[in-house]
C-alpha cells in the first residue's frame, strides 16, 4: 500500500485517465445505443453471475423443492435450527396483535399503518437484529419511482418493471406498485419527506436503468436515509414499541399450524424472549452479507437472509430465489471501498461508463443485470477493464461528466454522498472519473405473497426485499424503495384486519421445527451448520487460529 | 490484496495491536479478533452505528470519526462509542402550525448554545452543525433543513455537546417542518392520485395484467422514450434544485427587512 498516489490514483491508473479525458469531448450528447430484448439475452446467458455454471444447486425439499440456488443460500436452507422443540414455551413475555420482524423500511412502514388500520400501539412490536433503521433501505441512495407527471403514467411504469423483469413478474404485485406509487410518494410528502423540488413544488425526476420515463424522484443521493429517518420518527411518535438487537431465530406456531409469533434473542445476553401474536410480518431485508459466489456487497451488516429460512421453515413458498441482483456500479477503487454503493443515479445524471482507453461500451441505463453483464465482458472476454493493485479490475464511471452537462456544483449539490464517500480515501469525483464493477446488491425473488403480503401460511405475512414475485429476476432502479412501501402499507393494513377478526393463539408450538429436521434427515443431508446465521463473520485469520471456545 | 501491507501499531480499547495499515478502523477491529454487534451497521457511511473516538500520538485533541470510513493511523488509541440516548416528547406534525419559535418550543435547549462549535468540530459528515443550531435558535427553519440534511444521526455531537443539545432531533423536525409546511406540495401528484382514486387506470391495468409474455414483449418494445419524445433533452433540469449547490455556504447571509 505505500506505492504513490497521484490525486488518490496511481501512475498506472492515471495513464488510463488521460485516454478517458482525451474522449470526454466527444462523448457528451453522444450516447452508446441501448440493446434490443434479444442482445440482452445472450450478454445475459454469457455474463451475468446467475447463468454461471456450478455456482447452484436444487433446493432438496420443502414447498419450493426444485429451485436452483447458489450454494451459499442453499446452505442456509441445508441447516439445523438454532433451537430445538422442546424450548419451554410456558411464558409468554410479549401478548401481542402484531409482531413485525425486521426494523428497516418495509417493517416501519408495517407497523404504522397497522396503527393507521386501529391496532393498539402496545399491542404491536418490531423487533430488530441491529438497531431501528438499520437496513438497506437507510442505504438507498438514488430514489424512488412513481409515474406522477402528465408525459408519465402507470402503465409506462408498469411496462418498464415487467420488461426488467424479463416479463417473469407476477403481475397483479407490479400493478399493486405502479398503482399505488403516487399515493406512496403523497403520504410521504404530507410526513415531510424532503424530496428534491423547484420552486413551484415539481419534483426534480431523473431516468433510471431501463426506465422510459424519467420517473426518479430523489432526495440529493440520501433518498433512502431521508425515507428512513421520517418513517422512524413517525413510529416513535406513535409510540410502536421496538427492541433493538433482539432478531428473531425461529417463528412459532399454533396447534392448528398458523404462525402465532416468535423466538427472539438478545444478542448480547443471549436470553430468549417469546413472542405470542395473532399476526406476524416478516420484513427482515435481503441476503448480501451471504457473499454469493464471493462477491462484495453494497448491503447493511445484518442482511444475512434469516427471514426466508425463518418462513420456510413453517411452510411458506419461495419464488424468484434463483435470480439475485448485482449492482454494476460498486465501488473498485480504492480497495477500502471496494463493492460500496454508486448510485445509479450518477449515470442517470448523465456519466457514461468507459474502457481503459476511454470509449463507450454500452448504453449508461440498461436494466442493471445487462449492464452489469456489459461491465463484466468489457473486463473478463474484452480484457477492457482497468487493473487495480489489489487484484481486482473494473470500468470507468465518467463522473466528471455530470457537472458538464448540469453545470459545476452538481455532483456537489445532487450527490453529495457520493462525493463525500471519494473525498475521504483522497479522490475528487468532479475531476477524476471512478472505478467501478458489479457489487451484490438486491435479493430480487423471496417469500411469495399475495398482493397484499400474505403468504399461503395463515397469520404470516412478508414485506420488502424479503418477499419476491413483483421484480421478476431483475428489479430496475427506484423500485424497492417504492417496494418496501407500498407492500409494507398493504402488509401491515392486511396483518391488523386478520389480527382484529382472529382470537389469541391458544398453545405456542415448535412442531414445525422437528419436522424441518425430519425432512433434512429425509434429503440425506447432514450438516453441523445452523441457520439463521444473524451476522457474517468478518474476524481476521490469525486472530481466529488462536480462538478458545470457552465459557466466561 | 496482491501487496503485503506494512504493519501499523495502534490501540484498541486499550490494548496494543499490530494491524495492515491500509484498513479502515471497523476493518482493523475485526482484523484484531472482535466479532462485532454494536458498532457496525450498513458499513458504508449511511447508517451512523460506528462512531469511534480516537487520540493520535502527535495532538492533545480528541477526534472522532465513523469506523467504517475513516482509515487507521500509526499511533491511533481508540474507542468505539456506545449510542447516545435520544428522548423526545412526541408530535404530531399536522398539528404543528409552524412559527419562528416552533423549534424553540420542541427543544428550549438549544437556547443554551455556547456557540462553542464542538458540534461542527466533531461531525464525521463534515456538517456545519452549529450554524444550523443557530439558525434553529433565530426561527430559520429552510436553513436548519438544509444544513442538517445530510446527517446520519450518529449522535456525535450530542454527545460532545456541553449544553446537551439534541442536533439531529432539531435537525429532523426542522426538515420535517420544511418539507410539509415551506415547500410547495406538488401539482402533478395530486393530479395523479385524483386520476388513480376515480379509476381512470383500472381499464388499462386491467388490459395489462391480462396480457400474455409474448403480448407484453411486443408493447414493451414499441414504447416510447421521453428522452425521444421531448425532442433530444434527456435530463430534467437540475438548477432550480430544492437542495444548495454548496451545502456549507447555503445561504449564509441573513437577510434584514428594510
Amino acid at each position: 500500500m505505500n506505492m504513490e498516489l497521484s490525486d488518490g490514483y496511481p501512475e498506472s491508473m492515471r495513464e488510463s485517465i488521460a485516454l478517458v479525458e482525451r474522449t470526454r469531448p466527444d462523448r457528451l450528447g453522444c450516447t452508446f445505443p441501448a440493446m434490443s430484448l434479444d442482445e440482452r439475452k445472450i450478454l445475459l446467458t454469457h455474463f451475468h453471475p446467475d447463468y454461471k455454471a456450478d455456482t447452484k444447486r436444487p433446493l432438496l425439499f420443502g414447498p419450493s423443492k426444485g429451485m436452483p440456488l447458489n450454494h451459499e443460500l442453499a446452505d442456509l436452507f441445508e441447516a439445523r435450527p438454532l433451537i430445538r422443540s422442546n424450548l419451554n414455551l410456558n411464558h409468554v413475555d410479549s401478548d401481542l396483535d402484531l409482531l413485525v420482524i425486521g426494523g428497516g423500511g418495509a417493517g416501519t412502514v408495517a407497523a404504522i399503518w397497522a396503527i393507521k388500520e386501529g391496532l393498539d400501539p402496545n399491542r404491536v412490536m418490531i423487533a430488530t437484529k441491529l438497531r431501528h433503521g438499520d437496513s438497506n433501505s437507510t442505504m438507498a441512495q438514488g430514489g424512488i419511482q412513481a409515474a406522477d407527471r402528465p408525459q408519465d403514467s402507470p402503465v409506462h411504469h408498469y411496462l418498464d418493471v415487467m420488461g426488467g423483469g424479463h416479463f417473469t413478474n407476477r403481475p397483479e404485485l407490479v400493478r399493486a406498485l405502479v398503482e399505488d406509487a403516487p399515493l406512496i410518494i403523497q403520504w410521504h410528502e404530507r410526513m415531510g419527506v424532503m424530496y428534491d423540488k423547484d420552486t413551484q413544488g415539481h419534483f426534480v425526476e431523473n431516468p433510471g436503468g431501463g426506465t422510459s420515463r424519467n420517473r426518479m424522484h430523489s432526495a440529493r443521493d440520501y433518498t433512502g436515509l431521508e425515507i428512513m429517518r421520517v418513517l422512524r420518527d413517525e413510529a416513535r411518535n406513535l409510540g410502536v414499541p421496538v427492541v433493538e438487537f433482539s432478531p428473531a431465530i425461529e417463528l412459532l406456531c399454533d396447534e392448528q399450524g398458523r404462525v402465532a409469533g416468535a423466538v427472539l434473542i438478545n444478542l448480547e445476553t443471549k436470553r430468549y424472549h417469546i413472542v405470542r401474536a395473532k399476526t406476524t410480518i416478516i420484513t427482515t431485508g435481503g441476503l448480501g452479507r451471504l457473499h454469493m459466489q464471493q462477491y462484495p456487497t453494497t448491503n447493511h451488516y445484518g442482511a444475512t437472509a434469516d427471514g426466508l429460512v425463518l418462513a420456510y421453515r413453517v411452510g411458506a413458498e419461495l419464488v424468484d430465489l434463483d435470480a439475485v441482483q448485482y449492482h454494476p456500479t460498486g465501488a473498485a477503487f480504492p480497495a477500502q471501498m471496494a463493492g460500496l454503493l454508486i448510485t445509479e443515479k450518477v449515470r442517470g445524471l448523465g456519466a457514461q461508463p468507459v474502457n481503459c482507453v476511454g470509449e463507450q461500451f454500452v448504453f449508461p441505463l440498461e436494466p442493471r443485470d445487462v449492464e452489469a453483464s456489459a461491465f463484466i465482458r468489457e473486463c473478463s472476454e474484452r480484457g477492457m477493464g482497468i487493473d487495480t493493485t489489489h487484484g481486482i479490475s473494473g470500468v470507468w464511471l465518467d463522473s466528471p461528466m455530470v457537472d458538464l452537462i448540469h453545470g459545476p456544483g452538481t455532483i456537489r449539490s445532487a450527490l453529495p454522498a457520493m462525493f463525500r464517500m471519494y473525498t475521504r480515501f483522497g479522490i475528487d469525483m468532479t475531476r477524476d472519473p471512478i472505478l467501478v464493477y458489479p457489487t451484490l446488491h438486491y435479493q430480487n425473488g423471496g417469500i411469495a405473497t399475495d398482493e397484499n403480503g400474505a403468504t399461503r401460511v395463515p397469520g404470516l405475512y412478508a414485506a420488502g426485499e424479503v418477499m419476491g414475485g413483483v421484480h421478476g429476476k431483475n428489479r430496475l432502479m427506484g423500485n424497492s424503495l417504492l417496494d418496501f412501501n407500498v407492500f409494507g402499507r398493504r402488509a401491515g393494513i392486511a396483518a391488523a384486519n386478520y389480527a382484529k377478526a382472529t382470537y389469541v393463539p391458544a398453545r405456542l408450538s415448535l412442531a414445525h421445527v422437528d419436522a424441518y429436521e425430519t425432512m433434512l434427515r429425509d434429503a440425506n443431508i447432514e450438516t453441523t451448520r445452523t441457520a439463521p446465521r444473524i451476522l457474517p463473520d468478518y474476524r481476521g485469520k490469525e486472530a481466529l487460529e488462536r480462538y478458545l471456545d470457552i465459557p466466561l | 490484496m496482491t501487496e503485503q501491507a506494512a504493519l501499523i501499531s495502534m490501540q484498541l480499547m486499550g490494548k496494543d495491536y499490530r494491524v495492515p495499515s491500509g484498513l479502515t478502523i471497523m476493518a482493523a477491529i475485526e482484523y484484531a479478533g472482535y466479532k462485532l454487534v454494536r458498532g457496525a451497521g450498513c458499513r458504508g457511511g449511511f447508517c451512523g452505528a460506528c462512531p469511534t473516538l480516537y487520540r493520535r500520538d502527535d495532538s492533545h485533541r480528541i477526534f472522532t470519526a465513523l469506523a467504517c470510513q475513516t482509515l487507521v493511523e500509526d499511533g491511533m488509541c481508540l474507542v468505539q462509542m456506545p449510542f447516545v440516548p435520544l428522548m423526545t416528547k412526541p408530535y404530531e406534525l399536522q398539528d404543528i402550525t409552524p412559527r419562528p419559535n416552533t423549534l424553540l418550543q420542541h427543544f428550549p435547549e438549544i437556547a443554551g448554545c455556547v456557540a462553542c462549535n464542538t458540534c461542527t468540530r466533531a461531525c464525521p459528515q463534515g456538517l456545519q452543525v452549529m450554524d444550523y443550531i443557530q439558525a434553529a435558535l433565530r426561527g430559520d427553519t429552510k436553513r436548519t433543513a438544509m444544513l442538517s440534511f445530510d446527517c446520519i444521526s450518529c449522535g456525535i455531537c450530542s454527545s460532545r455537546c456541553p449544553a446537551d443539545i439534541k442536533h439531529y432531533a432539531v435537525g429532523l423536525l426542522a426538515r420535517r417542518i420544511y418539507g410539509k409546511f415551506v415547500t410547495p406540495a406538488a401539482p402533478d401528484l395530486s393530479a395523479r392520485v385524483a386520476e388513480l382514486e376515480a379509476g381512470d387506470y383500472q381499464g388499462v391495468l386491467d388490459e395489462l395484467v391480462g396480457m400474455s409474455a409474448a403480448e407484453l414483449r411486443v408493447r414493451y418494445e414499441q414504447r416510447s422514450f421521453e428522452a425521444v419524445a421531448d425532442g433530444g433533452e434527456t435530463h430534467s433540469a437540475t438548477k432550480r434544485y430544492n437542495s444548495p449547490v454548496d451545502p456549507v455556504d447555503f445561504q449564509d447571509e441573513i437577510e434584514i427587512e428594510k
